[in-house]
């Protein structure tokens, strides 16, 4: 929102990033990057009887220029990590990651040389879930965590954007609310 | 139906040049490979025969000192409904074997696929490009001296 920044530190902005924080829990809309199995759950969770629309999360939007959160569900190959990280490249800050079932959070079963072991390899990731696929009740616990993190105002931020060797842009790490 | 494949075969080609073997009905013809092209278009138009359908090209890597890789062609013919498996064979200084596009248009990807995985290049194909692999990826996978986990430094990340 960028209002935080304009007033510097004091007690208003402090106060400030609270009521901004707890706008921005409410309402993390998730970019669904649907890459394998896990994306079937993934939209289970959307849907109507896990519901995630309880934690404002129903709104999956389709263009990373209008959503928070990524939600990599599936296995990412080194082909595909280009892709991931191209879209993860587009979203506005400030941005999270949940890194979604075995294969994303650490290769899972694929032991092998196609498949990268563990996206946070190139991507900075605030939540893990494990299971696989993790039921959607994990990846619901998964996005209350999220909020729980996004409320006291942490986040593993994100990295620059490049196009070549040249880099577009400093990545911006959210303040830090302590208490 | 097999033994009157394998006479059709000898009776056109002669009998020196196919290994024939027979397991559980299945017939498979060792072919050489100069002479696969040809061998497929007498198997796909003679009229008795008719194998029209290129069910399967997938490659072999035997990892021996001669005849390390081979590709294998299934063919099925739908209108008479038998099968037959053809396999070149091909020596590892010499990768080289003539493509099978011209036949079914279904070779085309699946030559590409074995020359990702293996590195057998197709001559005569269209376009002989890698399938899965990144295209500035320089090994062959599938065979046997490709370690499971790759080969350090030889896929690339994203900057982080």
């Amino acid at each position: 929102m960028g209002l935080e920044h304009a007033l510097g530190d004091s007690f208003i902005t402090t106060k400030l990033d609270l009521a901004i924080n707890w706008c921005r829990k409410n309402s993390l809309w998730p970019m669904p990057m649907g890459i394998s199995c896990c994306a079937i759950e993934m939209m289970s969770f959307a849907g109507p009887r896990f519901d995630a629309a309880r934690f404002g999360s129903e709104v999956f939007r389709f263009s990373p220029r209008q959503s928070d959160v990524m939600i990599v569900a599936g296995t990412t190959t080194y082909k595909m990590a280009k892709v991931v990280r191209k879209i993860y490249d587009q979203m506005p800050d400030p941005k999270w990651v949940i890194a979604m079932g075995a294969c994303t959070s650490s290769g899972g079963m694929y032991r092998t040389y196609s498949v990268v072991q563990g996206i946070d390899q190139f991507l900075p990731v605030d939540v893990y879930v494990a299971g696989c696929p993790p039921r959607p009740d994990n990846l619901l616990n998964a996005l209350i965590t999220l909020q729980q993190k996004v409320q006291r105002g942490e986040s593993k931020g994100s990295f620059p954007a490049y196009v070549g060797d040249k880099k577009l842009n400093e990545p911006q790490v959210l303040p830090i609310i302590s208490g | 139906m097999n033994a009157a494949i394998v006479e059709a075969l000898k009776a056109r080609f002669g009998a020196q040049d196919f290994e024939t073997s027979e397991f559980r009905g299945e017939l498979t013809v060792v072919v050489p490979k100069e002479k696969i092209v040809e061998v497929c278009t007498f198997l796909k138009e003679d009229a008795a025969l008719k194998f029209d359908l290129l069910a399967d090209l997938s490659g072999l890597d035997m990892y021996t000192p001669v005849r390390r890789f081979a590709v294998v062609y299934n063919l099925y013919s739908l209108t008479n409904k038998h099968r037959i498996r053809l396999k070149v064979f091909t020596e590892e200084e010499d990768l080289k074997i003539p493509s099978v596009t011209g036949l079914w248009g279904t070779a085309n990807w699946h030559e590409r696929e074995t020359y990702d995985m293996f590195g057998i290049v197709f001559e005569g194909h269209p376009d002989l490009r890698r399938v899965y692999l990144p295209e500035e990826f320089e090994h062959h996978p599938l065979r046997k001296d490709f370690p499971l986990m790759g080969i350090p430094g030889s896929l690339h990340l994203p900057k982080k």
